[in-house]
């Protein structure tokens, strides 16, 4: 095999914070060779970034390299980067011109006051001293190249005249832009839905088989590697614990982290085990009847009638007792404020939510008074998706799970401390840290914290909003496993909203598919995921990448030909 | 590319890399810190925030002690010592012994010019104590005392440490006493201020919609006015006959009713970002009242916020009553104040002669609100303690 283009050796790099210091990266090794994708694969703080950046030298105060070496072979010579000052001459060379970098949020890594073109224009004409025109000319046929429609148009066009999926095309066209012997691609689907994840992964793929780059994938998310990676790197606590050809890793895992790793994902790669099969009432618990939310297009000033917006269109659904009902959808599809409309965060332009109370008797929650609403929200929680905004910094444990229980005013003073100990121990969680503050907590055990909270007045359904999607894959089958739990203690009901279809897959009885606010299909967890009638459901199942590296199901995927033309 | 698994022993330590910054230190001590604790913490790294935290401590300590502090009292005036030189404090007397003194004065009169001109004699020695007796007064007016703690042991004579001004009055004694009236003046106007911006703040932030248009546009029209002419207007409006006490308080009131705006926006705009915070509609949806929500979850929150934007705000004050009283619209004599002090100090020809009236009050002023701001400037850095 040739040399590698890329060595890393040794590398360490310590942050000095506040309170103490953290060795974000230690002892990392690792080649980069020719024409072959590594994937860094690690759960969040495992340093995958910061490794990824480092070989830029781009990593921000109060980073500082402590050890290591970088090599890069390009153009015949030899160049160790750590040896180099960050802004030294010779790394601004490298930079851009020998490794491209993709960045995560496609949102904020383009300027918001350059057109798209003359953003790539810059890139070119530093490193490679072309004329304007002649910048140009290349700026536009990259754009072809990353199959961006009409080109020579769009290069005038500025970053928010650019979806999602678009802006990141275009980020990976400046990357291109002067034809780096690395691509380094930092969790570049992230931020993207699935259906244009799989597309700009394919983009990515295509592009390095022709023109021989090595790619450095950061990614957190095991089916993406096993699509597209090569060789894996697992890193965990700064270190890289394993590595491995893609097909070692994920078939005959060593360390023990990795195979932990790997268990979650695949455990959610199949319905839970725990799920009790639903009993289905004849009488449903909560019928939606035909639920519009339509934002703007009222009468503007002068009387002309304003742009409006669909968020949810005509949405009829129904929970029964018991049962797990699963929104999924991409983003803009509306699922957040189905789930919304439903509690009346928001409120609905028109239709019905019918919920059967205790006593058997129906009532419909478009129409309560405030008073009534308050006692609707204590039988229909929501637990939020982001387990660091949804708790109040300022407050003790005790107080955030035993707000509920004040407002409520049943309980008090000792009773309500015994009622949070006993939520905190059914949440998995010790009694002892009820004076604790919410800073003193992990995602995860932040997330246990919310779960806790929506339990605290004994809720009959239980609206979970992106609830797993802000945490670690191992992290998030705990949570879903304790949700299953709790629910087969309590008498639940849960409406699961994500994007994540196999987190769907897992947790529920039946799935609704959204698609630009409307239901498209809703039917039995499994015959979804495996048999939809939809073409769109079809195409978003088929776009979820197989965590199987012998058996690449983003490949064969079926296209939704309504998206193409949507871009 | 060969699988390499790492399984050396001590590679596989488990945990997050994390080392104290000094060894023995524990890195993760403050689970149980609220979030009081964990900004004083925060504010403690800051050393020149600290810093000015403690002069402007001092600033208010001289403003509470001001007849102690004081040499003397600020209204005797004495005609011969009109624009005394300061004078600086010795040591040891010409013999040789330990006594704090200062040396007299000799006037001696310019025939050129025909002006007096005050010359140290070496030849006349004050002796000068600590907690000496001197003029009476009543401490707070509740005790009768007349300890000071300097002052010449013999009460007849003079001292003058930063110059006499142009009745001969102690430029010092005015200092000390003008302190209290211009530091206190600043935290009762940032007082109502906080109580007007608050309170208007909040209700555009919560309730937002027209009662924000409303309140936002009242905002803007009284920022946009001329602030100088206005107070100057309101300010001639107040009858001469009123007692100097009523004065004050309807000079800080003139001067709170347009120093709100900036803090009900502040509060306005944190309310804006936080009605939207999750941990909000978590509230609502735990069935709080709206009550409960602005009082329990919101305005805790935004209590540190508040804290830094006042301390910003009352440096504003005092330079307002400053101004005001510079122009002769503010506090009259009696009542002493730093602006009133920098009356004195309105033509060349008395800063030609004293300079020490422009240099000493004017000084006192930049040190105020120098010290309010980098304090501010701290403040706000330690105000969200949660933020990485």
């Amino acid at each position: 095999m040739e040399k590698p283009v890329l060595s890393v050796e040794n590398l360490s790099l310590d942050f000095h914070l506040r309170t103490h210091i953290l060795h974000a990266v230690r002892d990392v090794s690792f080649d980069l060779h020719r024409g072959r994708t590594l994937a860094l694969v690690g759960e969040s703080g495992s340093g995958k970034s910061v490794t990824a950046r480092s070989l830029m030298r781009i990593v921000d105060k109060p980073g500082v390299m402590v050890g290591g070496r970088i090599i890069l072979r390009t153009q015949g010579r030899e160049v160790d980067l750590a040896q180099l000052a960050s802004n030294s001459p010779e790394v601004r060379a490298v930079r851009g011109a020998r490794i491209g970098l993709i960045f995560q949020e496609p949102m904020s890594s383009l300027s918001p006051v350059h057109t798209i073109g003359s953003q790539i224009d810059e890139v070119i004409r530093l490193h490679s001293g072309m004329d304007k025109r002649a910048a140009r000319a290349r700026t536009v046929e990259l754009l072809g190249q990353v199959e961006i429609p009409n080109p020579a148009e769009m290069a005038d066009r500025y970053t928010f005249e650019f979806s999602g999926g678009m802006r990141q095309r275009a980020m990976i066209a400046m990357a291109l832009a002067v034809n780096p012997d690395i691509l380094i691609a930092d969790e570049p689907t992230t931020a993207l839905d699935v259906t244009t994840q799989a597309e700009i992964l394919d983009l990515i793929k295509r592009l390095q088989t022709e023109r021989g780059m090595a790619v450095l994938l950061i990614t957190h998310d095991m089916g993406v590697v096993a699509e597209v990676a090569d060789d894996v790197a697992v890193m965990r606590f700064g270190r890289i614990v394993e590595t491995g050809t893609v097909d070692a890793i994920f078939h005959a895992p060593q360390h023990a982290y990795t195979q932990r790793l790997l268990a979650s994902t695949l455990k959610l790669e199949q319905p839970a085990d725990a799920r009790a099969e639903a009993v289905i009432t004849p009488q449903p618990l909560l019928t939606v009847k035909g639920l519009t939310k339509v934002y703007g297009g009222a009468k503007g000033f002068l009387g002309t009638k304003k742009f409006a917006l669909k968020a949810v269109d005509d949405v009829s659904l129904v929970l029964h007792a018991g049962e797990n009902l699963g929104v999924v959808g991409e983003s803009g599809s509306g699922k957040t404020t189905l789930g919304r409309l439903i509690l009346r965060i928001v409120e609905p332009t028109t239709g019905q939510v019918l919920y059967r109370q205790k006593d058997g008797t129906e009532i419909d929650v478009t129409a309560l008074s405030k008073s009534d609403l308050r006692k609707f929200h204590a039988d229909v929680r929501l637990i939020f998706q982001d387990p660091f905004a949804s708790l109040n910094p300022r407050m003790t444990i005790r107080q955030i799970i035993g707000d509920p229980l004040v407002v409520e005013g049943k309980l008090k003073g000792k009773e309500i401390e015994e009622k949070v100990a006993e939520l905190l121990r059914l949440v998995g969680l010790s009694p002892d840290v009820m004076e604790r503050y919410p800073h003193a907590f992990s995602g995860g055990q932040r997330q246990r914290i919310g779960i806790a909270r929506a339990l605290a007045l004994d809720p009959r359904i239980i609206i979970a909003d992106e609830a797993t999607s802000a945490l670690d894959v191992s992290i998030r089958s705990q949570i879903l496993d304790l949700l299953l739990e709790i629910q087969s203690r309590l008498d639940l009901s849960f409406i699961f909203i994500s994007h994540d279809i196999s987190v769907v897959r897992y947790f529920c009885d039946r799935v609704a598919v959204m698609h630009r606010g409307k239901l498209v299909e809703i039917g039995p967890a499994e015959t979804i995921c495996t048999s939809p009638s939809e073409d769109y459901t079809r195409a978003l199942i088929s776009a979820v990448p197989n965590p199987d590296p012998r058996n690449k199901r983003m490949l064969h995927r079926t296209r939704f030909s309504a998206l193409s033309t949507s871009t | 590319m060969t699988l390499t698994p790492i399984l050396d022993a001590k590679l596989a330590e488990d945990g997050p890399a994390i080392s104290g910054l000094k060894p023995g230190m524990d890195p993760i001590s403050d689970a149980a810190a609220g979030q009081w604790t964990l900004i004083w913490r925060k504010f403690l790294k800051q050393k020149v925030a600290l810093f000015c935290g403690g002069v402007i401590l001092a600033l208010y300590l001289i403003g509470a002690f001001a007849e102690f502090l004081a040499p003397g009292l600020p209204d005797t005036s004495r005609a011969q010592y009109t624009y005394a030189p300061p004078q600086s404090i010795g040591f040891f007397t010409p013999d040789g012994q330990f006594q704090l003194h200062v040396k007299g004065y000799k006037v001696e009169i310019d025939r050129a010019a025909l002006r007096r001109t005050f010359v140290v004699d070496d030849s006349v020695i004050v002796p000068v104590g600590l907690f000496v007796e001197g003029s009476a007064y009543k401490f707070w007016g509740v005790f009768d005392t007349n300890r000071h703690l300097i002052g010449p042991l013999d009460p007849t004579q003079t001292m003058y440490l930063l110059g006499a001004d142009r009745l001969g009055r102690d430029l010092l004694s005015r200092l000390i006493y003008g302190t209290r009236i211009s530091m206190s003046i600043g935290l009762i106007g940032v007082c109502m201020s906080l109580f007007l911006g608050v309170v208007l703040g909040s209700i555009s932030g919560y309730f937002g919609g027209w009662v924000d248009t409303v309140i936002q546009r009242i905002i803007e029209v009284v920022s946009a006015m001329p602030t100088i002419p206005l107070w100057l207007g309101l300010a001639a409006a107040i009858p001469l006959t009123w007692s100097p006490l009523n004065v004050y308080f309807v000079i800080t009131i003139i001067v709170s009713l347009l120093g709100w705006t900036g803090l009900a926006r502040e509060v306005r705009g944190r309310f804006f970002s936080l009605r939207n915070e999750d941990f909000v509609t978590a509230a609502k949806l735990d069935g709080s009242s709206e009550r409960r929500v602005i009082f329990r979850h919101i305005l805790p929150s935004l209590t540190s916020h508040i804290l830094a934007v006042v301390t910003l705000a009352v440096p504003s004050m005092i330079i307002a009553e400053t101004s005001l009283s510079f122009l002769g619209v503010g506090l009259k004599a009696p009542v002493v104040s730093w602006g009133v002090l920098l009356q004195d100090a309105q033509n060349i020809r008395s800063i030609s002669t004293a300079p020490w009236l422009l240099i000493w009050p004017s000084l006192a002023v930049v040190i105020a609100v120098l010290s309010f701001n980098f304090f501010g400037d701290g403040l706000r850095d330690a105000a969200d303690p949660y933020e990485t």
